[in-house]
């Protein structure tokens, strides 16, 4: 019992990491309606900005919301200056570019910063959250941003109007148009979004698995599983999604002798599509209802 | 007093089909005009036009502004309602949300909320289903929320596209009369565009009748109302 519920609370405490990610992701995919391939790789050069600025001497509660801001407006500037002349393009074209947006973060985040491991403070510090408690600080912390990004991300959508246009413009970019909202500016405000939230993933991920230019390759995965587990649709269910990938992926890796850490992985890509199988919408996800 | 919409030489085409071939035509202020025609005669065409959602040339006038160059956003933010064909409701969001989204560009208020008051009065059903999901509503109640939502924008001119499309004669007559009183009660000016002639030309002061891509005919809706030729083809007795 002590065993299955340690591996519980740690399952929850990287179920964190995922669910964050997964928000990112869901993000994205309520803008354009695609999963951003690039989506881990430009965390980790978020999470390398952080890094940067931390090295120049810069204390953590400066650099923690300017990472975000630059995150923000790089996501929109990759917006405006890359997808938004190729709009119509076929998804193909689009899939491509995501394809070029990772090679291009990784290889420049190695370029500039080289290959070698780097570690990241923890804002939150070392150790366990008090004497024998089986969570550890920082993953305690790293749970509460991810619940205060929840919380801040659904207040967004539901109360305020920038929010419903944005979720008008995914729901009927033509009708959006005709009750005169700037769509494109709308995407591109959730590429920003999206960039953010990755960068608050990045920096929170970084001091548990160390910074490296790859760091997100099995991670994004993860936080697709967990998007995908939850629903697509729903941030609520993608941060539900994330924990349960969590856990899963912990319990099995104890459990089932064959499954191990290395095997650990196809787990995720089990999950997507086991639940594409049984319950294509996800947990939380929206299915469409419809008269015709 | 001058035309609140003037429309020169509009052409239009879907690749290289031209579907609409310099058409003319205008909508007084405070007044509707009605477009008529059968099906694929380029009535829709017209309406997606004006409201620059496909390439067109020619000249679109609004109220002694230019406004074909102008992105669709722009023209709405001018004034212009649509309400499209199959009435392009957020089916994913709640009746509520659909109508504040029609109030987007304006500024934000409590006269946004007097006005969704004032939406519920012309359409008491939608009242009841506020908060339900708008793809869960009737044809009937959609077509209802599209043309609240569009009341919404407070437009100038709104352009009404086959409001009778997919409904019941019963619905369709309810709509109708409320359309009816919307123009008595705010005098915003309407284009109409209808494949039930009768009806169109009831609401209507002046007519315009589309073949092919051109006006064949306009005038006054009653006089176009009594033609012989007109009756046979599009009223049927």
């Amino acid at each position: 019992m002590e065993l299955f519920l340690q591996q519980v609370v740690a399952g929850v405490a990287t179920g964190a990491i995922y669910a964050c990610v997964a928000l990112a992701v869901v993000m994205i995919y309520q803008a354009i309606h695609h999963l951003n391939f690039a989506q881990g790789e430009m965390a980790m050069f978020s999470t390398y900005i952080a890094w940067q600025l931390l090295q120049w001497g810069l204390p953590y509660f400066v650099v923690f919301p300017l990472v975000i801001l630059i995150s923000f407006v790089g996501g929109f500037a990759i917006e405006r200056i890359v997808f938004k002349p190729i709009e119509n393009a076929p998804v193909l074209s689009h899939i491509v570019i995501f394809i070029a947006l990772f090679a291009i973060f990784n290889s420049f985040a190695g370029f500039i910063w080289d290959f070698t491991i780097k570690a990241v403070p923890s804002p939150f510090g070392d150790g366990p959250l008090w004497e024998g408690a089986m969570i550890g600080k920082h993953q305690a912390g790293m749970i509460g941003v991810t619940l205060v990004v929840l919380l801040l991300l659904w207040s967004f959508f539901t109360f305020t109007r920038v929010g419903l246009a944005m979720r008008a413009a995914a729901a009927n970019p033509e009708s959006a148009r005709l009750v005169g909202i700037r769509v494109s500016m709308m995407t591109a405000l959730g590429w920003g979004m999206a960039s953010a939230i990755g960068a608050v993933a990045g920096m929170l991920i970084a001091p548990v698995v160390f910074l490296e230019p790859n760091m997100m390759l099995s991670i994004l995965l993860y936080g697709f599983a967990g998007a995908v587990l939850g629903g697509l649709t729903s941030p609520l269910g993608a941060v539900i999604g994330g924990f349960i990938v969590g856990v899963v992926e912990n319990l099995a890796g104890t459990y089932i002798p064959v499954i191990g850490g290395e095997l650990k992985l196809p787990i995720a890509l089990f999950l997507i599509v086991a639940v594409l199988l049984v319950k294509p919408a996800g947990l939380l996800g929206r299915r469409v209802v419809q008269r015709v | 007093m001058s035309p609140i919409l003037e429309v020169k030489g509009l052409e239009a085409s879907y690749g290289d089909l031209k579907v609409l071939r310099g058409i003319n035509f205008e909508v007084e202020q405070g007044g509707v005009a009605t477009l008529l025609g059968a099906n694929g005669a380029g009535k829709t065409t017209t309406l997606r036009a004006i409201c620059g959602m496909i390439r067109r040339k020619g000249e679109i006038w609004y109220d002694g502004d230019r406004i074909d160059r102008l992105s669709t956003e722009a023209i709405v933010r001018r004034g212009i309602a649509h309400v499209p064909e199959g009435r392009g409701t957020f089916t994913t969001l709640t009746t509520e949300e659909n109508l504040q989204l029609g109030a987007m560009t304006r500024p934000m208020g409590k006269d946004i909320s007097a006005d969704i008051e004032r939406c519920y009065h012309f359409f008491p059903r939608l009242k009841e289903r506020r908060a339900q999901q708008a793809g869960t509503l009737s044809g009937g109640e959609q077509q209802m929320l599209a043309i609240a939502r569009a009341l919404m924008l407070r437009p100038r001119l709104m352009l009404l596209d086959e409001p009778s499309f997919g409904l019941a004669p019963m619905i369709t007559k309810q709509i109708f009369e409320i359309l009816a009183n919307v123009k008595k009660e705010s005098g915003v000016s309407m284009l109409v565009v209808e494949q039930n002639a009768s009806l169109a030309l009831g609401i209507a002061d002046h007519a315009y009748l589309i073949e092919t891509g051109g006006i064949v005919m306009a005038g006054e809706a009653k006089a176009i109302r009594e033609d012989e030729g007109v009756r046979a083809a599009y009223l049927g007795y």
